[in-house]
């Protein structure tokens, strides 16, 4: 499902267990339902109000790129 | 309900103690507390502990009668609250509610924390479990990160820029040079705080509170009774304790904290006060933008006008209404588990007058702001003079 980007930040600082991805980008994202998700973004940054799309979830955790 | 006052109060230092564990610091507080309130263990009817997370973070469950024991209390109930980073305030809530209620007469509240044992990662990933773990916290959600996407999303809405962020931080490391206990006593600029490391864009390391070890005792009676114990009570006014969804993602709107408009509205309601009358407060900045939601939240000012706020220096200790005399979480430190009884204690100190080169002048109505995670827990306590 595709989305609108809601907020976004670049994490520097990374919990223990995703020290080795950092820095990375987490995204809330505003789907087409209606409902809200939190997703990490793939590839170029991304901005509010910039639409995104499904990649591939990796580990239970959902990934977005720039539509 | 019977009205419920502050009889005594007591607080470590904050900071970084290596060579002190959770239940010394505990213990210090408990026992100053108990000093100032002339009450020996004995008197104390029931025990309040806040912590949010000394399992995790020092391996040491079933805290309170292991504090409480310590310090000589024994035989009575004693119960370990936790909401996060709000689990001091939310001991102190149910500590009040079960005095007014004429449960008990002489209470004993105290929050600890004991953090920098651990490594920054660990202490982030620990802090992260106040978050949704099956959702934002999963997907790499840090509390920083949290945070930023609620600045993001501020500054997006209603204009808010990083200046006004560093305003806030900059005045708080200003008040906290004053304080005596506080972690980091050290004034910095604005060139600094919009230069520091980034954490969590657009957050650096001068928007984040400390990583600190302390703790903060409060202790209640009746006020009826008050004046067996000391001659400089300080009235519970309205005191409230409210809830939101738990993960960021769930809410309508990330720019307010609604826990915190609900208890807010609910305290003033029962304190007879509105926001206005407020004349200095203690809100929870764990953040930067934190406090400019907290501004806002408690209606202090409108809505997307906490940035400015905090910047043309209104709530600065010489301004109108000061906010954050102890230094905040940002300089004062913020053990979380004693963050919430930490601010009770700053309160009353102005009320009586005791905060040394920080006193404020009007200082007869004070409120403290407590917040869990990101806003799912909110308790606001108005104070005034007896």
């Amino acid at each position: 499902m595709s989305g609108v980007v809601y907020t976004e930040t670049v994490v520097h600082a990374a919990p223990e267990q995703f020290v080795a991805d950092a820095p990375y980008q987490l995204a809330i994202i505003s789907l087409e339902n209606g409902k809200r998700l939190t997703a990490r973004i793939d590839g170029a940054r991304v901005a509010i109000g910039d639409a995104v799309e499904f990649v591939e979830d990796r580990s239970g955790i959902p990934f977005y790129r720039k539509a | 309900m019977r009205p419920v006052a502050v009889i005594g109060i007591g607080k470590t230092a904050f900071g970084a103690f290596a060579d002190r564990d959770l239940r010394s610091l505990a213990v210090e507080a408990g026992e100053k507390c108990l000093a100032d309130g002339h009450v020996s263990p004995s008197q104390v009817e029931a025990f309040y502990l806040g912590n949010f997370a000394g399992p995790s973070f020092v391996g040491q469950n079933h805290l309170a009668p292991y504090i409480a024991g310590a310090m000589g209390i024994n035989g009575v109930a004693c119960t370990r609250f936790e909401a996060a980073c709000a689990s001091s305030g939310s001991a102190f809530f149910h500590a009040v509610s079960a005095v007014a209620a004429g449960l008990y007469d002489v209470v004993l509240i105290d929050g600890v924390e004991k953090m920098t044992s651990q490594t920054t990662p660990k202490v982030t990933e620990i802090l992260a479990s106040a978050g949704d773990t099956c959702g934002e916290v999963r997907a790499g959600a840090t509390f920083p990160a949290l945070f930023a996407m609620i600045a993001r999303r501020h500054m997006f809405q209603y204009g808010t820029t990083r200046q006004h962020l560093a305003a806030v931080a900059v005045k708080n490391h200003a008040n906290g040079a004053l304080n005596p206990q506080a972690h980091m006593r050290k004034v910095i600029t604005m060139e600094q705080a919009l230069n520091g490391k980034p954490i969590s864009d657009p957050l650096t390391v001068y928007d984040c509170s400390l990583i600190s070890d302390g703790a903060a005792a409060v202790l209640i009676a009746p006020l009826e009774r008050a004046s067996e114990f000391t001659d400089k009570p300080v009235k519970v006014l309205g005191i409230a304790q409210t809830s939101d969804h738990l993960a960021l993602d769930e809410k309508e709107d990330i720019t307010t904290f609604r826990a915190v408009v609900e208890a807010a509205k609910k305290a003033y309601k029962m304190a007879g006060v509105t926001a206005s009358d407020i004349q200095f407060a203690e809100v929870h900045d764990c953040f930067t933008i934190a406090e400019i939601l907290a501004t806002e939240d408690l209606g202090f000012v409108k809505k997307g006008e906490g940035g400015p706020y905090a910047l043309e220096g209104r709530t600065c200790l010489r301004g109108e209404r000061p906010v954050n005399t102890s230094g905040g979480l940002k300089s004062k430190g913020h053990p979380v588990g004693a963050t919430g009884t930490g601010q009770i204690c700053d309160v009353v100190m102005q009320i009586r007058g005791e905060a040394g080169e920080r006193q404020i002048a009007r200082n007869k109505l004070g409120l403290a702001q407590n917040l869990g995670g990101s806003g799912a827990t909110a308790v606001v306590t108005i104070l005034g003079a007896a």
